[in-house]
């Protein structure tokens, strides 16, 4: 083998590490677009702003010299409540008027924070001070360093966590039996909208996390939520959009395929790989990775 | 008086795209969220006769020949996009074509020789308020003598119930099809009035964004409604102008108040200012009421 | 022997696992009306779903004189001659009611797209035409009245029949009902049973009827078919079927 194969795997390698650490938070944006698409099929494009917003929260708590965790834990409530404020003022009332008004409603929604976030914080990025120093690994050819390893570690734990929300306790059973038929669930006596709101909170404080972490490893800006938002929207439908395990599929997926393009042809193809992936994916499987098929019935 | 020729221009422009978007969106109810894709290949496409191909002739002619360009190369578009796509529903449907406007943006990003990520430059100018004014005028006839012809209240009826329009004998595939070239290349021509008015061109300027104002247009409108087409986008093109005057850090004030309104028209009027319904037939239905 | 107006041969319609129809046969000729009865889940609506294109069937032939119908489109369907409504009624409702019963046209229009858009004379007098003949099959129903009602604003027996109007536009060979009496009291039924016989002799069609009101299928089908889990268990005329002891088990269980 020549010296250029060998260092073309090295490379491979080290754009497959950054992929995983990349569709890492790809994976958690997209859980909470799956678990808010699950339960009320709705696409909420504002999912991105609630992570802006998270990172916000994050960002000031660091500015004001409070720990990491401390920061975190804004993040993720600051996002959280935002979601509880938007689902009980704009989305609880839209949801009877049916599918196409609600998703508009949250294009709306999405938009709203965006261009607010730029005449409150500013449009400039801001750089979030630096916590703990960055520390690189290095194995032959590759680096992997120490946030990635963190947040690689967190999206598995974060899984791990849902799948034991969602199959042992008994608000996960809820939120199951809600997505699962609505109207049914509230005839057994499970107040649906408070699951729903649950969700919205759970979903958007995941994101939150994404935000701060995002805007820890690169800077936090209003605008930051539309692409990243898109983004784990579409690894959510690669998945399987309703499907949690399905949304960290579609998140690696799509971390991996945009490091691979990027750095073996073009970056600028970067983002079009990911829609490319969603057009494939639509056509073969509309329902997604892991999704099921659902039929009408006449 | 230049500042209001153009507004009056735009409103022009945007009353063709709104009405293209209705025919796909409104009439058909197939929910498409890459329409300003369709908007951009015909712009380009004409906009690259205007600079490669552009013939000796009378302006007036090359503008009829661009015009023609812009239709083809985005009814094309919506042929390649449409028969993989329109097996989709709903919300399925609305991705894909966000991911196939996406798509299209990064092509024209990429390709050099229709100028990158620096924008087109050099257009010819050959449209001016006459072709603007000309093509709104005939896209709302074409919009309303299809309303009432079979052919539109087939495709209309997929919009009501697809599984009944197919038992009533239309064929869903070809009239979804047919919606989705003919509203894709009114878009075209809506796009080549812009290369050719405004003499530049950057793909930023028909991204995502620009699909859901030409969307929210539609809605603000009423769904299905031509004249409601023609008020949405002459209130959402005008208004934000009138919030111009009034605000100081104007973009971003103006998008901010554009979507506020947009939540506000869904919680109170979902159906738009008219429903399917016309300005001047509004009364008719309700008369059985009484 | 003539050739029966629709003839199903062995159809078999599987769903994953589940056998919704099993190798099913009758025939059905012109002007005959008939009703396909059944315990719920047995399979009736799939049989109209086959029958119309929604669904083909995974084994079997549906044919409709002679022609076979199971690669044709539901839409082609239409033109060949089958109309059916729906057991939760399928309005366009948003639309009037004389526009419902102009989409039932679809199939026959004669004059072309680009007719409609320059409204050529060829559009104005077919229209007017079209307008004059829907209007005569509302007055049929008693619903000319309500012409430009929204078909949602209709009241609920209304829309039942402006469906059975709209199913009739489409000019069939065939009318398929589906559960036609549902949701009506008793003198709406028994208006229904005399309507159903009109439209049979008006039109000169077959009419198959899906239907739970065993009163309304007692008084107007000539021949019952019976299925129970997919199966064709029984057939014949009213008496016949009523004293089939398969009919009664699948009805009322087995005896101990």
């Amino acid at each position: 083998m020549s010296q250029n194969t060998i260092y073309f795997f090295w490379d491979c390698l080290q754009y497959l590490i950054n992929g995983i650490a990349q569709g890492s938070l790809y994976a958690i944006v997209a859980l909470g677009y799956t678990m808010v698409y699950g339960i009320i099929r709705l696409v909420n494009f504002a999912h991105g702003e609630f992570l802006m917003l998270g990172a916000f929260c994050g960002y000031f708590a660091l500015k004001f010299h409070l720990p990491m965790p401390v920061a975190i834990i804004a993040s993720m409530l600051g996002a959280g409540i935002v979601a509880l404020i938007v689902e009980r003022m704009i989305y609880r009332p839209i949801r009877s008027e049916g599918r196409i008004p609600a998703l508009i409603t949250a294009i709306g929604a999405s938009l709203f924070f965006q261009y607010t976030g730029q005449l409150v914080f500013g449009a400039d990025p801001k750089t979030v001070p630096p916590v703990f120093t960055e520390v690189l690994y290095t194995f032959g050819e590759i680096n992997v360093s120490n946030i990635q390893i963190f947040i690689f570690v967190l999206t598995i734990l974060i899984l791990v966590f849902l799948w034991w929300l969602t199959h042992f306790t008994k608000i996960g059973v809820a939120m199951r039996a809600t997505s699962y038929n609505l109207k049914a669930a509230e005839l057994m006596g499970i107040n649906t909208n408070r699951i729903i709101a649950f969700t919205f909170f759970l979903g958007a404080s995941l994101a939150g996390l994404a935000g701060i972490l995002m805007g820890y490893t690169m800077s936090v800006e209003p605008m930051m939520g539309m692409s990243l938002g898109l983004k784990a929207f579409v690894a959510a439908v690669v998945g399987g959009i309703g499907v949690i395990p399905g949304a960290a599929l579609g998140g690696f997926i799509l971390g991996i395929a945009e490091n691979m393009v990027a750095g073996l042809y073009k970056s600028s193809f970067r983002d079009g790989v990911s829609f490319f992936i969603l057009i494939i994916i639509l056509l073969i499987k509309p329902s997604g990775i892991l999704g099921k098929n659902v039929k009408e019935k006449v | 008086m230049d500042y209001y020729l153009q507004i009056l221009t735009n409103v022009g422009i945007f009353i063709t795209l709104t009405l293209s978007l209705n025919l796909i969106n409104g009439y058909c109810g197939q929910f498409s969220l890459g329409h300003a894709g369709f908007w951009g290949v015909g712009a380009y496409a004409s906009a690259v006769y205007g600079v490669y191909f552009a013939l000796p002739i009378d302006p007036a002619f090359n503008m009829a020949i661009a015009l023609s360009v812009g239709f083809i190369a985005a009814a094309l578009c919506g042929l390649l996009i449409g028969i993989p796509c329109l097996r989709l529903k709903g919300d399925y449907l609305a991705i894909a074509t966000i991911g196939f406007s996406e798509i299209l943006r990064i092509i024209i990003m990429n390709t050099e020789s229709i100028g990158g990520p620096r924008g087109f430059t050099n257009i010819p100018r050959w449209s001016n308020s006459w072709w603007v004014w000309g093509t709104a005028l005939l896209v709302t006839l074409f919009m309303l003598n299809l309303k009432r012809s079979a052919y539109g209240r087939a495709i209309i009826s997929i919009r009501e119930d697809e599984i009944a329009a197919e038992t009533m004998g239309v064929n869903l595939f070809r009239y979804k099809l047919f919606s989705f070239i003919v509203g894709a290349g009114i878009a075209g021509m809506a796009g080549s009035l812009v290369a050719h008015d405004q003499q530049f061109l950057h793909p930023n300027n028909f991204s995502f964004m620009w699909s859901v104002c030409i969307l929210v247009m539609v809605i603000l409108g009423g769904q299905g409604s031509v004249t409601g087409s023609i008020v949405g986008a002459v209130i959402l093109t005008i208004l934000p102008e009138i919030l111009k005057l009034i605000g100081s850090d104007v973009s971003t004030w103006r998008v901010s108040i554009y979507a506020a309104l947009m939540i506000i028209l869904m919680l109170t009027r979902p159906q738009g200012i008219f429903g399917p319904h016309e300005l001047f037939e509004k009364k008719k239905y309700q008369k059985g009421l009484a | 022997m003539t050739q029966p107006l629709l003839d199903l041969k062995n159809v078999t319609m599987r769903f994953g696992g589940l056998t919704a129809v099993k190798d099913v046969s009758f025939s059905v000729n012109k002007t005959d009306l008939v009703a396909v009865i059944g315990p719920n889940g047995a399979g009736k609506t799939t049989l109209f779903n086959m029958i119309t294109g929604i669904y083909t069937p995974s084994e079997g032939q549906v044919l409709l004189d002679g022609l076979s119908l199971n690669d044709k489109q539901a839409s082609d369907i239409t033109s060949l001659g089958i109309a059916r409504t729906f057991q939760n009624i399928r309005l366009f409702n948003n639309l009037s009611v004389i526009d419902n019963i102009k989409i039932a046209r679809h199939t026959r229009i004669q004059y072309s797209f680009l007719d409609g858009i320059f409204k050529t004379k060829k559009y104005r007098n077919e229209e007017k035409l079209i307008e004059e003949e829907s209007l005569k099959l509302l007055a049929l129903f008693n619903l000319d009245s309500k012409k430009d009602l929204l078909a949602k604003n209709l009241p609920y027996g209304a829309q039942r029949k402006l469906e059975m109007a709209r199913a009739l536009a489409t000019k069939p060979k065939l009318l398929l009902l589906d559960e036609p009496a549902a949701g009506m009291n008793p003198t709406e039924t028994k208006e229904l049973s005399e309507l159903i016989h009109f439209i049979r002799d008006q039109f000169q069609i077959a009419v198959i009827l899906i239907e739970h009101d065993m009163r309304l299928v007692m008084e107007i089908a000539e021949k019952i078919f019976v299925l129970d889990y997919g199966n064709l268990i029984a057939s014949g005329n009213a008496f016949n079927v009523q004293n089939n002891p398969k009919v009664i088990e699948a009805y009322l269980g087995a005896e101990i």
